[in-house]
């Protein structure tokens, strides 16, 4: 019933409040966020029995990781997270042109985040690494693979909103779109914030 | 620090606020790097989760503004972090209460 009176509300036959419509989607928003967690959830649990398991073999065989790349792209992801929660407050101003400098130095940034990772699997790949390697390897290439594809989809979301911002379609009136695409950028930050010291800083 | 404006008096956090939690994000990068070269056994993995644990919180509070969102908003925001722990918890008690033949 719900679902009928939003469709409704979009064909602008009963025009919804906007501060419900911004809250509402927010809260959709943190919905989508919490089963991204438990996505993740599944692999971050598969590391904790298998690091417990077989301590040694973590220790061993994550010195096969670059370190120094891990720490850049922690650094350049964290950074990117600034500019687009910088993005946000901009466009809240009102600061359309601003807004949209800052998604794209975002955007930059998860490209360059892209480019070392290339590098790091091209790397292991010389080295004849694959995700059958090892348990640890297997892992690794799956959590940070699959961190990698929303790395992605944040970059085409943000390239949209981008867009979108340059044309001036948010404003200190409506922003919702841009804080949602910040929530997801921010989220991808936060599983990498984890990720970085379970798999590049073993002992 | 930060400040309330809007006619709906929503939220905007500060420039400002937001490069202090970036240094604050970048310290506490360079001291799990650092950890990580002592030897403190399994108190390494304790202090790494921790470190990313304080991280983690400072972005979701002021980076995803959950600080100052409605109480609803942070059910929906904790309520996977409780799923998470069991599935976590529950895997690894299953696993290694397991007696093998």
């Amino acid at each position: 019933m719900e679902q009928a009176n939003i469709e409704e509300s979009h064909g602008h036959l009963h025009p919804m409040d906007p501060e419900v419509e911004y809250s509402s989607s927010k809260l959709g928003m943190w919905l989508f966020l919490g089963t991204e967690i438990m996505l993740f959830g599944g692999l971050f649990a598969a590391y904790a029995i298998f690091r417990a398991k077989y301590p040694e073999m973590f220790l061993e065989q994550h010195q096969e990781l670059n370190r120094e790349m891990g720490a850049v792209n922690t650094c350049i992801l964290i950074f990117s997270s600034l500019t687009m929660a910088t993005a946000v407050t901009a466009v809240q101003k009102g600061r359309k042109m601003m807004a949209g400098i800052f998604i794209l130095i975002t955007i930059i940034c998860g490209l360059g985040f892209g480019v070392v990772k290339y590098f790091e699997y091209g790397a292991k790949f010389s080295h004849h690494i694959y995700p059958d390697t090892s348990i640890f390897f297997s892992l690794y290439f799956m959590m940070t693979g699959l961190h990698m594809l929303h790395v992605f989809i944040g970059l085409v979301v943000l390239g949209v909103i981008m867009v979108l911002t340059f044309k001036g379609k948010f404003n200190e009136k409506y922003s919702t779109p841009v804080e949602l695409g910040g929530l997801y950028w921010h989220l991808v930050d936060l599983i990498w914030i984890y990720l970085f010291p379970l798999l590049y800083l073993v002992g | 620090m930060s400040e309330h404006s809007h006619s709906e008096g929503r939220h905007i956090t500060s420039y400002t606020t937001y490069f202090i939690v970036w240094v604050v994000l970048m310290i506490l990068t360079a001291v799990t790097v650092y950890v990580s070269y002592l030897d403190f056994g399994t108190f390494n993995i304790v202090i790494a989760m921790v470190v990313a644990s304080i991280k983690a919180t400072a972005v979701a509070l002021f980076f995803m503004h959950l600080k100052f969102e409605d109480s609803i908003t942070w059910l929906f925001a904790l309520f996977p972090l409780g799923l998470l722990f069991l599935l976590i918890g529950m895997t690894i008690v299953d696993t290694f209460t397991r007696i093998l033949l």
